[in-house]
């Protein structure tokens, strides 16, 4: 499973690959922290469950990843673990991490949003890979 | 679709009409500008600007054209620096013609002080701003509004901080619609946008944004320049910033519900991203409303981080607090209802800017007297190591852009090939040199806002002021900069 950000000339894209959708969609939650923090500094000590749901799989994946941007504020956590389960068009989820704690966490930018842009779903090789590009 | 630019002008260029388009399209910028979005194409990019300008000439009720300043650089369906005006009746409303920060603008404050008065303190003044202006991600305001208080916020805007005494009631006259949209109800935004926003009014948030101290650098226009009340060496305030997670989170939530409303109402989209609705429809109604809502917010954040900076000010250099008076304040992300001609006809119609500022003309009415004559400031925000502008607007905005203008210099570098070529602590120190004094509350966002990640604004600037849509009153240059 891996995760990767790339250039988009305004934003930043990123893309999760994994053995499932949902393996594909954790890897993009990782992307999209790995933008505002240092993944590896953030413990995954307490659980937030995220649940969610939309028409079809590329809005699931914006539903998710908006999902936690309003839990990392509302909670004000940042988070470094994720699970995910996919039934129906259903996403039953979590999110695991800690406090913000900007020097320690090695805070960055901030994203504002997960849009539609370049919004993909797709497998190759037995694969599944979801892309999208998130405002910052 | 063919996406090729005919020359129109030396600054304008035309985006003929074809395959699905309604309207044409139309460039704002010289070769350098133009020629990089060619070169997008040609390389065969499959997200470019012009792609952007064709897609949103392509919907409902478009007027006139699909405009792009000449900040244009891709966004997310519009792109940035776009203006899509649509008739209210036939027209849409859309997400990607407002983006995820509504009400994302700029507020200008004059200070009595000269540039000799603060080169002395700078150091001091940087450490003080950066204890008093909260910046950055996780950071929490200095201040906790209730949820009541929120809803008066979300409705009436930056007089809603004044009444608790952050900020002068004379300050309301000179923000654009006075700081207060019409419209905005509270209803109509989400409760994890409530709830997201939790302290976080008078922040300034990360990213590009920013609050600098100037000072005047070169005055073009004398006569605008006294109305603005700017005087050569006059140091004033400049911030950067939006609607916060509370516009985020209108944002996120309307994509959604725009995504099933072109569904239901059978709108032709092109791209996911631009999902719209009809603007009379019940989910752009309250699409609108929620999008007064983020600008009101805007204003209100901005109205507290005023005060806090005039609070930095006193106590730095011992002046008063009414001494610092409002230059102007504008949103250069939002969907206004406007009147304008059309085909010789006044027609009220829906106007999107993304990254783009309004720019109305001498005598419009909702300028206020000092600055009626000469038209409404256009306040321009350059990048940490080169300069700022203040244009004026004018009647052939009013006629051409639909009293529209840019916003910025326009990104010319990914945040990814930023951060790659600019090492942030270098840049800083070699800024130092140049004597300004940056202090950023996280380093990456340092470097992907290096002043070398965007165009030359003065090429930006050229092309407003040669068309004559915004015309030069002032330069200013940094000396101190607070990044998020």
């Amino acid at each position: 499973m891996v995760f990767k950000t790339y250039e988009h000339q305004a934003d930043i894209g990123l893309i999760g690959e994994g053995s499932t959708l949902a393996k594909a969609f954790e890897e993009g939650a990782k992307a999209m922290f790995s933008v505002m923090s240092d993944l590896k500094s953030v413990k995954p000590a307490k659980k937030v469950a995220i649940n969610c749901a939309a028409h079809d799989s590329e809005a699931l994946f914006v539903e998710w990843l908006n999902a936690l941007l309003a839990q990392k504020d509302i909670k004000n956590m940042m988070f470094s673990k994720f699970e995910v389960k996919i039934k129906d068009g259903k996403l039953t989820g979590a999110a695991y991490g800690e406090k913000m704690d900007v020097k320690k966490h090695k805070i960055m930018v901030e994203v504002k949003a997960a849009t539609y842009s370049q919004l993909k779903i797709w497998k190759e090789k037995g694969k599944f890979f979801a892309r999208c590009v998130v405002d910052v | 679709m063919k996406l090729t630019l005919k020359k129109k002008s030396n600054y304008i260029w035309e985006l003929p009409k074809n395959g699905d388009m309604l309207v044409p399209g139309l460039v704002y910028g010289n070769k350098a500008i133009v020629d990089h979005l060619l070169a997008d194409v040609k390389e065969g990019k499959e997200w470019n600007a012009l792609r952007q300008i064709y897609n949103v000439a392509c919907l409902p009720g478009l007027q006139k054209a699909s405009l792009a300043m000449p900040d244009v650089h891709p966004g997310y369906g519009f792109c940035i620096g776009g203006v899509g005006a649509f008739d209210t009746k036939e027209g849409i409303i859309t997400v990607a013609g407002v983006g995820f920060d509504a009400g994302c603008g700029v507020r200008d404050i004059a200070t009595p002080l000269k540039r000799k008065d603060v080169e002395p303190k700078k150091k001091q003044l940087a450490e003080r701003m950066f204890k008093d202006i909260p910046a950055g991600l996780g950071i929490r305001g200095k201040i906790a509004i209730s949820w009541d208080q929120l809803e008066e916020v979300l409705t009436k805007g930056a007089a809603f901080p004044i009444s608790l005494g952050y900020g002068k009631k004379e300050d309301l006259k000179f923000i654009e619609q006075q700081g207060k949209i019409p419209g905005a109800d509270p209803e109509n935004v989400s409760e994890t946008a409530k709830k997201r926003e939790s302290k976080q009014i008078g922040t300034l948030g990360s990213g590009n944004h920013y609050m600098e101290i100037q000072y005047v650098d070169e005055i073009f226009d004398p006569v605008a320049a006294k109305a603005y009340g700017l005087e050569k060496d006059s140091v004033i305030i400049s911030m950067h910033c939006g609607s916060r997670a509370l516009g985020h989170q209108i944002g996120t939530d309307y994509l959604k519900v725009l995504d099933a409303a072109s569904k239901k109402y059978k709108i032709p989209i092109r791209e996911r991203e631009l999902v719209c609705a009809p603007f009379q429809s019940e989910e752009g109604q309250q699409y609108f409303s929620a999008v007064n809502c983020a600008l009101n917010y805007g204003h209100a954040n901005r109205q507290v981080l005023a005060h806090l900076i005039r609070g930095v000010f006193t106590k730095v250099f011992g002046i008063d607090y009414d001494s610092m008076k409002m230059i102007y304040e504008i949103s250069h992300n939002s969907a206004k209802l406007e009147k304008h001609k059309v085909d010789g006809k006044t027609k009220e119609l829906i106007v999107h800017r993304k990254g783009a500022t309004r720019a109305f003309g001498p005598g419009h009415p909702e300028l206020p007297a000092p600055i009626k004559k000469v038209g409404q400031p256009v306040l321009v925000g350059g990048t940490m190591g080169t300069c700022s502008y203040i244009l004026a607007g004018t009647e052939i905005a009013m006629r051409d852009t639909f009293g529209s203008a840019c916003h910025g210099a326009g990104r010319r570098m990914s945040r990814h090939q930023a951060k790659r070529e600019f090492r942030a602590q270098e840049l800083v120190r070699k800024l130092e040199k140049e004597g300004i004094i940056v202090k950023g509350h996280g380093w990456g966002g340092i470097a992907e806002e290096a002043p070398g990640a965007y165009k030359d604004v003065e090429n930006t600037i050229k092309v407003m002021h040669e068309t004559g849509i915004a015309t030069k009153v002032a330069r200013m240059k940094p000396m101190v900069c607070i990044k998020g």
